[in-house]
């Protein structure tokens, strides 16, 4: 009997030292889940038209544009073109509510009007979940539990700051801006409507936003409860259109700032088409996040942060943990309980209540996402996806990983913006360090260690913006958000945030 | 016979050291009178790009020490500009300022460097902040240097210029190279002097006298820059402005009308433009 016991110890835990880990069960596909599809109404239009001057109002054009769900292809509504025409109509009602009402009204008062905003929102949350989920293809439990909650929370937050702007900035007084123009991207439509208008409005600004092309809905809909909440005529104008919108929106001489969050090509082609102005900017921009796991990290708790970090809104996330970094002793453990744990991920209906993840947002982004898988296999890397069943309809991918990645391949140095993990190993701090800082971005990073000295240390020595230490992908009204380097500039959240929408007197 | 006196033969003050342009380069420059003064160095894109490299080098050393540290050596400043007090005020003299004039202009300059000093330790906790997140995290934003930062200084106040925007860019940790006045250099060549007198480590400063049209285009596009701190012309803003778009650089215009003396003309604010904000996440649990 001892000698069966001896003999069995030390197998265990060399097999442990290979690196494997202990069996454990592995649902996968075992059982089929029934379908537990979120039915809550969106409340769609047949057709949405340009808000202007507090009113739904035509296109010059006359023309409208499509908008369809990603998860089955279907055509959700129609959307107006905006043109030039109306992009000057915008800014002419933004002008006449900041000189008439917006600009002189006490923010005691501004800040009401925030918190009916997000109040609105929160009453109709679930309505709004839906439309985005069906807008995007994010799955529901991401829109419900995240997108939904935190756009009103920032409603919420900057409608208390409108009547304290002089604590936000000692020695000096706030004062507004003048018209905003705020350009917003298709990850995370409804969120970055309330993280672009929430602090412009808060600081007394008005504002002319453009939702992106393949998201507008969430927009307009948010324009509905501007009107229900009595918001006056031209503080909020939306102006649904293609990037070329955008364009004539943020050229247009009336914008005394823009705000643009999107890729840092369009960040730059930007920069470069506003030089000559004096026209504030804040660009939140690309991101190839490292997210670094050492070899004293709690790993199942890191392997959960490797997944959201990653796979969170299909990896079409700015700040994606796009690259892991894995300390070479712990590297296969990682890599196969990150396998086991993907295999068990849900991909499908987004408006399937236990879905994961959901559809990218676009054919062409698929497509891009595809050509970056062709290339890291072409450059030598190792993929790895899990059994998956790509549904008849709709553009789905299954969550990917590459091994055997270095800093040289373009699958650990372009930003991808989809479900695409790129894994590179460390041995030193220091070479962690340097990998995770040899990156033109800088917008976020992770670290994963039971070392508070140590996290600390990679916290200081990690040129981002925000640094996730034990988690990953965590927002908040209250934490400023935004990047070094080619990620950006100016921040959104917070006091930091808030400052980048006002002059200082 | 009276004794002929020894002139100086000005250099810039780069990575620790004097330099004349790698090319060989020089302009002449004359006192108000018209009177010949001297040859100065015209510097090079060359020179600026070896001024960058100093400049990083430099850079994380300087950002390591202590704020404490880092204020220290911008008195010290402060004392080596108010111990040549003289000198200067007859310089800026020489070259057409009235000794009033001159006076208040080395005398705020040097107030200026004690007053930012003096933040070294403490603009971080007016501008950085402890966020109160809704989950349980603890949430804290910093602040970091941007690294090197590209100064394009005024002709006017030829001294008060240079220190203005110099002085909060480096407070934080950050390392400059800056472009002096085209018009009147010899004062900052002769501050580039008091630079390497004050404990402040080589390559934190660096100043380059030359033509502005020379070396703006550079200054805007050199990657390794990551701001730019001016006063410029319309043309010049948006040349500097263009370059900065290729590597998304950030750019701060001050306006070279406004009054330098005035207290409005120093702030955290001047700080914070070349500061990057941290923010990092930390579950509270066991």
């Amino acid at each position: 009997m001892a000698t069966l016991t001896t003999d069995k110890k030390p197998a265990r835990s060399a097999s442990r030292a290979n690196g494997r880990p202990r069996p454990e069960l592995i649902f996968g596909d075992l059982w089929e889940f029934d379908p537990a599809p979120e039915t809550a109404d969106p409340k769609l239009k047949p057709r949405y038209d340009l808000f202007i001057g507090g009113k739904f109002v035509a296109p010059a054009s006359g023309k409208y544009f499509d908008s369809i769900n990603p998860a089955n292809e279907q055509k959700l509504a129609e959307l107006a073109v905006g043109g030039a025409a109306d992009v000057d109509a915008a800014y002419q009602a933004a002008s006449k509510a900041f000189e008439s009402v917006w600009g002189k009204m006490p923010g005691k008062e501004r800040g009401k009007y925030l918190f009916r905003i997000a109040r609105l929102l929160q009453d109709r949350a679930r309505e709004f979940a839906v439309a985005e989920t069906m807008d995007n293809g994010k799955p529901i439990r991401e829109t419900r539990d995240f997108d939904v909650p935190m756009a009103a929370a920032h409603f919420f937050y900057h409608g208390g700051w409108a009547d304290k702007l002089d604590y936000a900035a000692p020695g000096r007084r706030m004062a507004p801006l003048g018209v905003v123009a705020q350009v917003i991207p298709w990850n995370f439509p409804l969120l970055m409507l309330s993280w672009k208008i929430a602090p412009a409005l808060a600081a007394g600004n008005c504002v002319v936003i453009k939702p992106a092309t393949n998201t507008p809905i969430n927009a307009v809909k948010l324009a509905e409860i501007f009107q229900d909440a009595g918001l006056p005529p031209g503080v909020v104008n939306v102006i649904t259109g293609p990037g070329s919108t955008g364009g004539l929106m943020m050229a247009h001489p009336s914008a005394a700032k823009i705000a643009f969050t999107g890729s840092t090509e369009v960040g730059k082609v930007i920069m470069r088409s506003v030089a000559g102005t004096e026209k504030k900017m804040t660009m939140e921009l690309g991101g190839k996040a490292a997210n670094i796991v050492f070899d004293d990290a709690p790993i199942d708790q890191a392997v959960e942060g490797i997944v959201n970090g990653i796979f969170f809104n299909q990896g079409q996330v700015c700040c994606a943990g796009s690259r892991l970094l894995v300390h070479e002793s712990v590297a296969d453990l990682v890599v196969s309980k990150l396998k086991n744990r993907l295999r068990v991920l849900r991909v499908g209906d987004p408006l399937d209540k236990n879905t994961d993840v959901g559809a990218i947002v676009s054919r062409a982004q698929l497509d891009s996402i595809q050509e970056y898988l062709d290339i890291g296999v072409k450059e030598g890397a190792e993929m790895w996806q899990p059994p998956f069943r790509r549904p008849a309809k709709g553009f789905f991918l299954p969550p990917t990983i590459f091994t055997g990645v270095t800093m040289s391949h373009r699958i650990a140095r372009e930003e991808i913006f989809g479900p695409v993990l790129s894994i590179l190993t460390f041995r030193t701090v220091e070479e962690a360090i340097e990998k995770a800082n040899n990156t033109a971005y800088g917008l976020s990073a992770g670290v994963w260690t039971d070392k508070g000295s140590r996290i600390l240390k990679m916290s200081t020595e990690l040129k981002a913006g925000v640094v996730w230490a034990n988690t990953f992908n965590k927002f908040d009204p209250t934490s400023p958000f935004g990047g070094y380097k080619e990620s950006g500039f100016g921040r959104e959240g917070g006091r930091q945030g808030l400052l980048d929408y006002a002059k200082l007197v | 016979m009276s004794r002929l006196p020894i002139t100086k033969t000005p250099k810039p003050y780069v990575g620790g050291a004097f330099i004349r342009s790698e090319s060989g380069r020089v302009f002449p420059v004359k006192d108000a009178a018209g009177n010949f003064f001297a040859n100065i160095p015209q510097c090079t894109r060359k020179d600026l790009r070896n001024a960058v490299e100093a400049a990083a080098k430099a850079g994380p050393g300087w950002a390591k020490r202590t704020a404490y540290n880092r204020g220290q050596i911008l008195y010290r400043l402060g004392e080596m500009l108010e111990a040549r007090r003289a000198e200067m005020i007859d310089t800026l003299a020489l070259f057409g300022a009235t000794k009033s004039a001159a006076a208040k202009d080395v005398d705020v300059s040097t107030d200026r460097l004690i007053y930012y000093a003096g933040w070294s330790d403490k603009y971080e906790q007016v501008l950085g902040n402890v966020n109160p997140v809704a989950a349980p995290y603890f949430n804290f934003t910093v602040t970091e240097p941007m690294g090197v930062v590209g100064v394009l200084a005024p002709d006017s106040p030829a001294l008060l210029g240079l220190v203005s925007l110099v002085a909060p860019v480096i407070v934080s940790g950050n390392t400059v190279v800056a472009h002096v006045s085209e018009k009147t250099p010899y004062p900052a060549i002769l501050f580039g002097e008091m630079l390497a007198t004050s404990d402040l480590p080589g390559g934190v400063v660096n100043l380059l006298s030359g033509f502005r049209k020379e070396l703006l285009p550079t200054f805007a596009t050199h990657t390794h820059l990551r701001a730019i701190s001016a006063t410029a012309s319309a043309d010049e803003r948006k040349t500097l402005r263009l370059g900065a778009a290729e590597s998304i650089k950030r750019v701060k215009f001050t306006d070279s009308d406004i009054d330098w003396f005035a207290a409005t003309a120093q702030s955290p604010y001047a700080i914070r433009d070349t500061l990057e904000f941290k923010t990092t996440w930390h579950p509270i649990g066991a």
